[in-house]
């Protein structure tokens, strides 16, 4: 299955544009993280501080992802 | 209503989005680009990025929130992205609210949680020339 990747702050920097990721069925949010993870050797550090939502919603790492979602991944806030 | 904009913010504009004929004040806020970090370095520009949408959702349920807390009120909120300099407007917070309290009250909730909730972030540009990403002190814990 695909899932759409979209990174902000940080670590957009660091993943660069959004783009698919291919993903076994059933695979978890945190099991994409951690294939990101795999990719890039800054993202690591970032996880405490990442929440990651599907189709815009915080979801926890334990959470199923589907063919088709949207995956945001969200540094802490910095607006206002 | 709420909206991400790309140009310069009418904070008067957003003040007519909340009044009605039931208001008796009309509470309006600014956030403005400042020349110094809050680590005291010389700033010239932020730079802002949103997750639209879930931006959007977020400022719902606070104003939501707001109107349980403080009663019956208009809120409106603006807050631009992209490349801003010294002396712009970044977010504006507007309150209709039938008597000053309450509008006082629903305006600065409003920009308390939006600071520590709302998918926006901000990165400062320095004189030196480098930059960095900053987190509200209160940003929501995950």
């Amino acid at each position: 299955m695909k899932v759409r990747v979209l990174a902000f702050a940080r670590v957009r920097e660091l993943l660069g544009p959004p783009r698919e990721v291919e993903l076994p069925s059933g695979a978890t949010a945190g099991a994409l993280w951690d294939d990101l993870a795999k990719m890039c050797e800054d993202l690591p550090q970032l996880a405490q501080s990442t929440r990651i939502a599907r189709n815009g919603r915080v979801v926890r790492r334990e959470e199923t992802l589907e063919d088709g979602d949207e995956i945001a991944l969200l540094p802490p806030a910095g607006g206002g | 209503m709420f909206a991400i904009v790309r140009d310069p913010i009418d904070v008067a504009a957003i003040a007519r989005l909340v009044r009605t004929d039931s208001s008796g004040a009309v509470i309006t806020f600014a956030g403005v680009v400042r020349e110094m970090s809050d680590d005291d370095r010389p700033v010239t520009g932020l730079s802002y990025e949103a997750h639209e949408s879930m931006a959007a959702d977020e400022f719902e349920a606070i104003a939501q929130e707001a109107r349980r807390r403080f009663g019956p009120c208009e809120i409106a909120v603006a807050h631009r992205i992209g490349d801003l300099r010294v002396g712009d407007v970044s977010v504006a917070v507007a309150v209709g609210a039938p008597h000053r309290g309450a509008a006082f009250d629903a305006c600065e909730f409003a920009i308390d949680e939006l600071k520590r909730r709302a998918p926006i972030w901000k990165k400062e540009h320095y004189a030196q020339g480098d930059s960095e990403w900053r987190t509200n002190p209160d940003a929501r814990p995950k």
